[in-house]
């Protein structure tokens, strides 16, 4: 049981029971569809970017409670970070579920995010977690080409 | 209750579980500290010591290509692996020896005659019937078949416990349809089709039919003569054999008139760059070197069924089955989806606000091998408007005591998850 306490803390489950901006957003900059074949996971991640800034983020979809807590703590880390910020969140939050954060940064600046370093733990699950920001970062790409064509 | 405990003891009577137990030397290991429960049959059965004895004999002692050499190991793998294909034959009650093809698996039985038979008979405005319980493997080749000639393929739908549903399947017979291609058993759900009528309403309209097996063989004697079938395939690794090795059953008159599904050594009788000619069946099937050593294993997996009285088997199964599914209906807040009056092997369920992958994860952690997911039967998901499920697949050395364990490690589930 004591790995399972550590894969589903209290967090996780509170965010898989009430996640937070679980709607579709009408005005978003980028939405992008991730979707995980194997196990169905599916979620639409929406991005307001204002001046290179992540003013509003949300977030709809089904899957595991891992899933679905990532997306919806990604979801309040992000809001507010810098387009750059969120990248260097991406590959933390990365290192931090695959057990390859070696002391590069100390697990209480991780904050709310420190509750996925469980999942290092659960090979099978590492994907689960990781699809809300794969998601989340082809947006904010998708973004960048828009951007550079205009 | 007290039913429950009557089934309990008539079971550990009739049925020599423990004993049986003891033939797969997987069952004794542990995982994540618990003894293992293996619930994850439909996917793939584990292998008795006998099985694993007979590839590790023919690798040390008689290993050698087939159908060429005239040496002494050459002679006796080929003597062996033909004796393979008449313990199959047997095994489905085909009439002849020649109707049994080696193939890579059911999905690759699937593919050859989509490929052969299908290419040949099915053309532009004809059509293809399946039913709404098909995995991807009695799908997709189908699909692309049709996508191919510009023919349609057709659902035959289920209704809302799991069932096809018969006066559909009738009524979308016609002229049109140029094979027809339907599970025995469904491997999400459970479900045991009617078959054999299935077949009969089929040849009132000329329509042959494949019956993919798969999930069928390791339930219940099949008699691919009495069912009347055209083509059935079945997977070795599902009835207790190796992975890479399945059968495909087929008449003579059908293989005969259909063309070779790979060009290569042992399809052919004599090549020269004008002309090939073709082997006779099953050979023209066989290109290549077989899977010499997963034929052996097969053999001695029916081999070892064999041992079992068929009926008594069934009838534990069956036992298994039902306690599962009486057991898992009383969890509050747990829904079995297929509730099919004719079923083998397989529960499929979900917990309310719990998804499956989450109790897949929970279960491990209490040495339960289950499967989640979709089980590669998406449009069946669809039906009952869920993602995934939780299954658990039984084979006939599981036990009531295994049962009861999963059922206490959902509970643990639902602890986890605060559900309590």
């Amino acid at each position: 049981m004591s790995d399972l306490k550590a894969l589903y803390q209290e967090i996780i489950l509170d965010h898989n029971r009430n996640p937070r901006n679980f709607k579709k957003m009408e005005d978003a900059s980028c939405s992008v569809d991730g979707y995980n074949p194997l196990c169905g996971d599916h979620y639409t991640i929406y991005l307001k970017l204002v001046n290179e800034i992540i003013t509003e983020i949300s977030f709809q979809g089904s899957g595991c409670a891992i899933s679905k807590a990532s997306a919806s703590v990604m979801s309040t880390v992000l809001k507010g970070k810098t387009r750059a910020e969120a990248g260097v969140w991406f590959e933390n939050f990365h290192h931090l579920v695959r057990g390859e954060n070696k002391n590069e940064k100390s697990i209480e600046e991780f904050g709310k995010l420190a509750a996925f370093a469980g999942v290092s733990e659960f090979p099978a699950r590492v994907k689960c977690a990781i699809l809300p920001w794969h998601t989340m970062k082809n947006a904010l790409e998708e973004k960048k080409e828009t951007v550079s064509t205009e | 209750m007290n039913t429950l405990m009557t089934i309990e003891k008539q079971t550990s009577i009739d049925f020599p579980v423990e004993e049986t137990r003891r033939d797969f030397p997987i069952l004794s290991t542990s995982v994540h500290d618990h003894p293992l429960v293996y619930l994850d049959n439909a996917a793939t059965t584990q292998k008795p010591q006998m099985v694993l004895d007979a590839i590790d004999r023919y690798y040390r002692a008689e290993n050698s290509n087939v159908h060429r050499g005239v040496h002494f190991l050459s002679e006796l793998a080929t003597k062996k692996y033909e004796a393979a294909r008449g313990t199959v034959r047997k095994f489905l009650n085909a009439g002849s020896e020649r109707e049994i093809i080696f193939v890579r698996g059911t999905t690759d039985a699937i593919n050859l005659v989509a490929a052969t038979f299908g290419r040949k008979n099915v053309q532009a405005g004809d059509e293809v019937l399946v039913t709404g319980l098909e995995h991807h493997s009695n799908i997709v080749p189908w699909q692309m078949l049709c996508e191919e000639k510009g023919a349609k393929l057709r659902v035959a739908p289920i209704n809302a416990i799991g069932e096809v549903l018969l006066d559909e399947f009738a009524g979308m017979l016609s002229g049109k349809i140029k094979i027809a291609a339907i599970s025995h058993v469904s491997n999400a759900l459970g479900t045991v089709n009617p078959v054999k009528q299935m077949i009969q309403m089929a040849h009132q309209h000329g329509i042959p039919v494949l019956v993919d097996g798969a999930q069928a063989v390791p339930h219940m004697r099949v008699d691919v003569r009495d069912l009347d079938a055209d083509f059935y395939a079945f997977s070795a690794h599902k009835v207790f054999g190796p992975t890479g090795l399945g059968i495909l059953y087929g008449k003579t008159r059908l293989l005969g008139s259909m063309p070779p599904y790979q060009g290569g050594g042992d399809m052919i009788k004599s090549v020269t760059f004008e002309k090939t000619i073709f082997n006779d069946i099953p050979y023209k099937f066989e290109a290549g070197t077989p899977h010499i050593a997963g034929a052996i294993g097969l053999a001695a997996a029916i081999d070892y069924m064999n041992h079992f009285d068929g009926k008594a088997l069934q009838q534990y199964e069956q036992t298994l089955l039902r306690s599962a599914h009486e057991k898992l209906a009383a969890i509050q807040g747990l829904r079995i989806i297929g509730d099919a009056r004719e079923k083998a092997g397989v529960v499929s369920f979900i917990l309310k606000g719990i998804h499956p992958h989450d109790i897949g994860t929970i279960l491990d952690q209490e040495g339960i091998a289950i499967r989640t997911g979709h089980h590669c039967a998406q449009p069946v998901m669809q039906k009952f408007g869920i993602p995934a499920t939780a299954r658990a697949s039984f084979a006939f050395y599981n036990t009531l005591n295994e049962i009861d364990e999963l059922v206490n490690a959902i509970h643990k589930v639902k602890e986890v998850f605060g559900h309590v």
